[in-house]
């Protein structure tokens, strides 16, 4: 076990050593974040899959190949070489599956996917007996603490030149994503801008091989940018979002791995990232779950309170005119919709809280507060004040319609609800209902 | 049969066949458009209607014909047109505001590499203004009613400021204030001599919103001014045997 001041230095990048995998890794998963944001808003995140797996016997036959030809068959460029190469044609050999057959995206995608990555096991398993094959899992799991400095200096380069490239590319890669045939009708190269993506997939996939390992880079192309979009809306926000995540993961990920021999980098990359998520997911300020259910709740309240002091309105109204606030029966309310019990007990409860009832009082007799009642007169007025609109401009109304609104002359204007109340006739203050209100039984 | 095709017209499509999987979609399509008409493209479903205007667009391979914009072939002179295609073909959850969609229509003569800036953005206010959502620019477009969202692909096509314009179903779901704000800016548009086509389900008003017609069911079977073509023959010559929908346009005609 680490000491705790291990853990710290580690972590706060104090050996040199640490220092140059960590930040490697950490340039790779803003890198990956970036061209994953776009991958995944293209819609193919399954394509990014099976390229990582097709890579899987690209590995293994460079290593044979450089081990024949004399070499060690560790040489970094080497092996990353032959990666790229059969990636790419797992990636091609899909997209043959698909555009010739009738078989789907998935489909050809799981036997791309299966077919190289099974080839790659029987490759891997050929070669294990040769010398120096030792190292060459690193590329299944992702080892970080195998990279030296001149393997961090070659992923960060194609991490800031990837980065660069999306960013310039922003808004092509924008309109490629949100509508092709809108791009190529104005004369955007689709194609050509659909395999530049691919290539920038590609170059963070096989560069962040040695680091993630081929199982789980997947991971850092997706999980960022999908916690990403619970925070925000807007793309570019999104982007730095992703980004950060990516590199956060690929920092923390990278230097536990660095502090416990047996741990893979991947692995503990790929936590970090869902961890993240995890939280993004509940927490999110944009999607976040617990930001809906709240959002959920609010509404609830809020047509609770406006469903009450209508119907105290509505009963006030039929007790006497010109309308007075007096105590209402319990068991009228009860009566004038269909609330149950305790629905109605636990509306008079929020209400009492909010101020809107008299508190104290006798349990059988409502008695709506000062402000209580002012607030019921005003939701009556606009619930009528809609209900004649949609029923008088029935042809233009659903576009308008905004019931919520605090006051029917924020959506309408004044002189349209001017027009429908001279057309709510007799014309009291509070117009009255254009349809029947039960009366109590 | 046209067989000429004056270099003024907007859109002029020669002999035109579409084929997917060796069975022809549309086939034999031979049409001169005049500049500055409002231009419906009828026709019942699986008729060609949209791939029509796909192959028109460049967006999908020709079997044979050709297709010109202003006499030129469509890559040289796509600058003058606009696109408005069919709502459902995006992601509507795409995470970009109302504004950022209208601004794609200034893309294209920005160029390459560079990035939206203060006028770019100036255009797309004043497409949503002409569209009559403005307010809603900075709205994430889920959060756009169905109306709205055909709005923003409207101002999206004046931003990019074209002489001819295909849009695609413009009126298919939307309410009643918002197919009236598109009849409008058609009639706007056309006024200032572009010329639009539009595919158009509803007979009941086709005759009112468009002055040239084209009826299409796999091949052309009539085009040209309404008033000339917009009969009960050419509507069974397209429409066939289905007699409820002829009922209904021969009333449309009646009251036109």
């Amino acid at each position: 076990m680490p000491t705790p001041h291990e853990i710290l230095s580690t972590v706060l990048l104090q050996s040199y050593n640490t220092r140059v995998v960590v930040l490697g890794t950490a340039m790779l998963g803003l890198a990956s974040g970036i061209t994953g944001a776009f991958l995944l808003l293209r819609k193919r995140s399954l394509m990014g899959d099976a390229l990582s797996h097709a890579t899987f016997p690209g590995i293994g036959i460079a290593f044979a190949l450089m081990v024949s030809a004399g070499g060690s068959g560790k040489d970094l460029p080497g092996l990353l070489t032959g990666a790229t190469i059969s990636g790419v044609l797992g990636v091609l050999c899909m997209l043959a599956i698909r555009n010739t057959t009738r078989l789907r995206d998935d489909v050809a995608m799981g036997f791309a996917l299966s077919v190289f990555f099974g080839t790659g096991a029987a490759v891997y398993a050929m070669v294990q007996t040769k010398p120096g094959a030792a190292g060459l899992e690193s590329f299944i799991y992702g080892k970080a603490a195998s990279m030296v400095f001149s393997d961090v200096v070659m992923i960060s380069t194609v991490g800031i030149t990837v980065t660069a490239t999306a960013l310039l590319l922003l808004k092509e890669f924008t309109v490629l994503c949100f509508d092709e045939n809108f791009a190529a009708s104005t004369g955007w190269p689709v194609l050509r801008l659909d395999i530049l993506l691919l290539v920038l997939v590609t170059a963070v996939t096989v560069t962040g091989l040695q680091a993630v390992g081929l199982i789980l880079i997947i991971a850092f192309l997706i999980i960022p940018p999908t916690a990403a979009r619970f925070w925000t809306n807007s793309l570019r926000r999104m982007l730095v979002l992703s980004g950060g995540i990516g590199a956060i993961s690929g920092w923390l990920g990278a230097s536990v791995s660095a502090l416990f021999a047996n741990l893979p980098a991947g692995a503990l990359i790929v936590l970090t990232a869902a961890s993240i998520f995890l939280f993004s997911m509940l927490f999110g300020t944009a999607r976040g779950v617990v930001l809906k259910l709240l959002d959920q709740a609010r509404l609830q309240r809020r047509i609770g309170r406006q469903h009450l002091l209508r119907a105290a309105y509505e009963i006030l109204e039929t007790m006497n005119q010109p309308v007075s606030n007096q105590p209402i029966p319990r068991q009228r309310l009860l009566e004038h919709r269909s609330w149950s019990n305790p629905e109605l007990s636990r509306l008079l409860t929020q209400a009492r809280n909010e101020d809107h009832i008299e508190p104290g009082s006798n349990p059988a007799q409502i008695h709506l507060s000062e402000s209580g009642f002012g607030e019921a007169s005003r939701i009556t007025r606009n619930h009528r004040l809609w209900e004649l609109y949609l029923i008088t401009h029935a042809d233009i109304a659903p576009s308008h319609v905004d019931r919520d609104a605090d006051l029917v002359e924020h959506i309408l204007g004044a002189e349209m609800v001017r027009a429908l109340e001279a057309e709510l006739k007799p014309r009291p203050v509070i117009p009255n209902s254009p349809h029947q209100i039960p009366s109590p039984s | 049969m046209v067989h000429e095709h004056p270099p003024d017209c907007p859109l002029s499509v020669h002999d035109l066949t579409v084929a997917y999987q060796r069975k022809p979609v549309i086939w034999d399509v031979d049409l001169n458009i005049p500049e500055g008409k409002l231009v419906g493209i009828v026709g019942p479903n699986g008729a060609g209607k949209s791939t029509l205007l796909k192959a028109c667009l460049d967006l999908i391979p020709k079997t044979s014909g050709w297709v010109h914009i202003y006499g030129q072939p469509y890559r040289a002179n796509r600058h003058l047109v606009g696109y408005v295609p069919q709502r459902e073909s995006v992601d509507w959850d795409f995470p970009v505001n109302a504004l950022d969609v209208v601004a794609m229509g200034t893309y294209r003569r920005l160029g390459w590499f560079r990035p939206v800036g203060k006028a770019q953005k100036a255009i797309a206010l004043e497409a949503l203004e002409k569209v009559g959502i403005a307010h809603l620019a900075g709205r994430q477009i889920s959060q756009l009613s169905g109306g709205q969202q055909q709005r923003v692909f409207l101002a999206r096509a004046l931003a990019q400021d074209a002489k001819v314009y295909f849009m695609d179903e413009p009126f298919a779901a939307v309410d009643a204030a918002t197919e009236q704000a598109i009849v409008v800016l058609l009639q706007e548009l056309r006024d200032s001599g572009r010329t639009c086509l539009v595919v158009h389900h509803d007979l009941a008003t086709v005759a009112q919103y468009f002055d040239w017609l084209i009826f299409l069911n796999l091949r052309v079977v009539a085009s040209g001014p309404t008033r000339e073509v917009f009969t009960d023959e050419n509507l069974r010559k397209t429409y066939g045997g289905k007699l409820s929908l002829l009922d209904h346009a021969a009333e449309a005609i009646r009251r036109s």
